[in-house]
């Protein structure tokens, strides 16, 4: 079977995919799949998206040869600069094009789940830019965390609901959006924020981030004249990679690297590294590599990195896994964030925290790969997001925070 | 009893079938089989076994917080076998209720020999559809379990077709669009499912789920279907209650009160 042509008709990507979901839902994933389809076919849809992509999220986006990082990890490095786009990730690319779904299949409704709230924002910019009632389900964990990003969603006209079940994170955000939909599904079309879930939504996401590859690979012939050594991404459930990965699958020259949150380490068993130190179960609709103990239940997965911390990953990365094609590792919290750092200094680009695993990654690939190859490899990094939502978090990790201190009238001296 | 014999046998007495559900291990392995026993003594046909999981998108809050307090309490897929074999040893009619993953990651035939051999008669799987089940219904035929796949009203009539083919005992139409949990009124799209589902298939025997919570709603779902499947109410006793006694007190009381209400038609 050629990767081109999966997933199969039912969503399977070899034993992984499929659909694990409540039959409540079937009629809908299916009235998602049959609008979908048409809507590829449909010249006036492709322009719709792809005009929006050009003139509101500023796609294609840049491909950075980053100079002074090359020379700091020994490999000719090319930064696709994903954060460049309006509201600062690769997401845009997916909600805009699920947004225009809804809207085709007559839905005035979308609801979403978020982590650190990336997506959620990014689903409320598509719903107010399209016009769209937009709900997102958050862990109340998270939304303490990342009350920013709430804010944010507010203020673009989304109504944000805290969970209070189970871990309180992505995990049962996700339970709850999905438990929204089965009563809802006549009028809300679940704008799934990752290439996961049940078919057609790892296809289907795949398809409207695969431009991320697609640009990359043009601007690499037009840029070197030639196709790159390596390509590298971060994985979490892993919309970003799979975006820059389908392109070059083809390509087998092209070595794909996936660079999956270590967390503590993956020995700790702190970690959301589905595929390095997870095995195969089905979660949230799909088959896939996951956390889990020996009964089935689902683990809690851990990372400094909101947007990775999830403790499945979606089905094609499952699949590219086992034939090969693609390789995965894991990267711990400190790599990253030294990596992050060195993005910081070398470049004056301050990165996503997820994005910083698949700078890490590189760090570590780079010297493998120039004795590999006798000379210096070239690889392209997908930059998935911008760390301007991560200042709190890495500022508290590096120290760097000044001491607020309280003063109290009266009490000066 | 199987479960087409418990179903014929209600039929014979012109009622429908109660089926009371509670999550094994909820809240100890112990108290979660008095409170089954409890159940079967006081008129419930069935007992629904569940097996509680990290993940329950089907179920609401109600069943969500029982699991999660039977998994905080350190049950185990070994100990939902355990159960099963105390209450049917006790004399019900149990069937049990599970997401896929624990089967899975069990081994899906092991499963279906030690379910067996621990003496439930079916499975009911809320996230398994039959064109996912291909494993499932092989093991399930091997070891002589009664699969019993979810219909809803959104399911058309060719899924209905292909769903009631591969359901044995009896199929579970969930009576509407939503999760589990009581509501003060028993949805009207429950009668015309069942009559979707009959007209396709008029044999299969028809269970009711979601939102039943007290004996007139029981009477109302038994005036159209084969079996009525009660949850969360049941849960809520045990939940609700501030001590053991009254726990099992209000599940009898229940019990009692759904099964003269299945009576009530």
């Amino acid at each position: 079977m050629s990767a081109s042509s999966l997933p199969d008709l039912a969503g399977h990507f070899g034993r992984y995919g499929g659909r694990f979901v409540p039959e409540a839902l079937i009629k809908a994933l299916d009235e998602l799949d049959a609008a979908y389809r048409s809507a590829k076919q449909d010249p006036e849809f492709q322009k719709t998206f792809e005009g929006l992509l050009l003139n509101y999220a500023g796609v294609p986006s840049l491909l950075y040869r980053a100079t002074r990082l090359s020379e700091a990890l020994g490999a000719e490095i090319l930064l696709k600069r994903e954060d460049l786009n309006h509201t600062g990730a690769h997401k845009v690319r997916n909600v805009l094009g699920q947004a225009l779904l809804a809207k085709r299949m007559g839905k005035p409704r979308v609801i979403a789940e978020t982590g650190a709230g990336q997506h959620g924002v990014a689903s409320a910019t598509a719903a107010a830019l399209l016009d769209l009632e937009c709900v997102v389900y958050m862990g109340e964990t998270d939304t303490q965390r990342q009350a920013l990003n709430v804010a944010r969603m507010r203020m673009l006209g989304a109504t944000v609901i805290p969970v209070t079940n189970g871990s309180r994170t992505l995990k049962d955000a996700l339970n709850e959006a999905l438990r929204d939909w089965v009563s809802t599904v006549e009028t809300t079309h679940y704008l799934l924020g990752t290439a996961a879930g049940p078919h057609p939504f790892p296809e289907l996401v795949r398809d409207f981030v695969g431009g991320i590859g697609v640009e990359a690979r043009a601007q690499c012939l037009e840029q070197l004249g030639r196709l790159p050594d390596a390509v590298a991404a971060c994985v979490g459930g892993g919309s970003n990679a799979i975006g820059i990965f389908h392109a070059f699958v083809p390509d087998e020259a092209v070595r794909l690297y996936g660079f999956e949150a270590g967390g503590d380490g993956v020995e700790t068993g702190r970690h959301a590294a589905s595929i390095t130190g997870g095995s195969v179960g089905v979660l949230h609709g799909n088959r896939t590599y996951l956390l889990q103990d020996d009964d089935g239940q689902t683990i809690e997965s851990h990372s400094i990195s909101a947007g990775l911390d999830y403790p499945g990953v979606g089905p094609e990365h499952a699949w590219l896994h086992d034939t090969g094609r693609a390789v995965y590792e894991p990267v711990t919290d400190a790599e990253a964030m030294a990596a992050f750092q060195l993005l910081c200094r070398t470049e004056g680009i301050i990165p996503a925290i997820e994005s910083s695993h698949a700078l890490a990654g590189v760090a570590k690939i780079a010297p493998r790969l120039r004795e590999e190859l006798g000379r210096t490899p070239t690889i392209v990094i997908n930059l998935s997001g911008r760390g301007d939502k991560d200042v709190h978090t890495a500022g508290a990790y590096f120290g760097i925070l000044d001491q607020v201190e309280t003063v109290v009238p009266g009490e000066n001296t | 009893m199987s479960i087409a014999e418990t179903f014929a046998k209600a039929k014979a007495e012109n009622r429908s079938v109660l089926v009371g559900c509670m999550p094994a291990g909820f809240p100890t392995v112990d108290h979660s089989i008095e409170q089954m026993i409890a159940m079967h003594e006081a008129g419930c046909d069935v007992i629904e076994v569940e097996l509680p999981y990290s993940d329950p998108v089907m179920d609401g809050p109600v069943i969500q917080k029982a699991s999660d307090i039977a998994l905080a309490n350190g049950v185990r897929t070994r100990d939902t076998l355990k159960i099963i074999d105390a209450v049917s040893s006790a004399g019900a009619t149990v069937v049990l209720m599970t997401y896929w993953n624990p089967i899975e990651k069990y081994g899906v035939d092991a499963f279906a020999r030690d379910l067996a051999a621990a003496g439930a008669t079916g499975l009911i799987t809320p996230d398994l559809i039959p064109d996912e089940a291909a494993e499932w219904i092989a093991a399930a035929d091997a070891h002589r379990i009664d699969r019993t796949f979810l219909v809803a009203p959104s399911s058309t009539d060719e899924r209905l077709a292909m769903t009631l083919a591969h359901c044995r005992g009896f199929v579970y139409a969930t009576a509407l669009m939503g999760v589990t949990g009581a509501r003060t009124s028993v949805s009207s799209q429950a009668p015309e499912l069942v009559q979707r589902i009959r007209a396709i298939d008029p044999e299969m025997p028809i269970g009711v789920g979601l939102g039943v919570g007290n004996g007139r709603q029981a009477a109302e779902v038994a005036a159209f279907a084969d079996g009525v499947i009660v949850g969360s109410a049941l849960i809520r006793c045990v939940l609700d209650a501030g001590d053991r006694t009254t726990a099992l007190t209000d599940l009898r009381a229940l019990s009692a009160e759904l099964a003269e209400g299945v009576r009530k038609r």
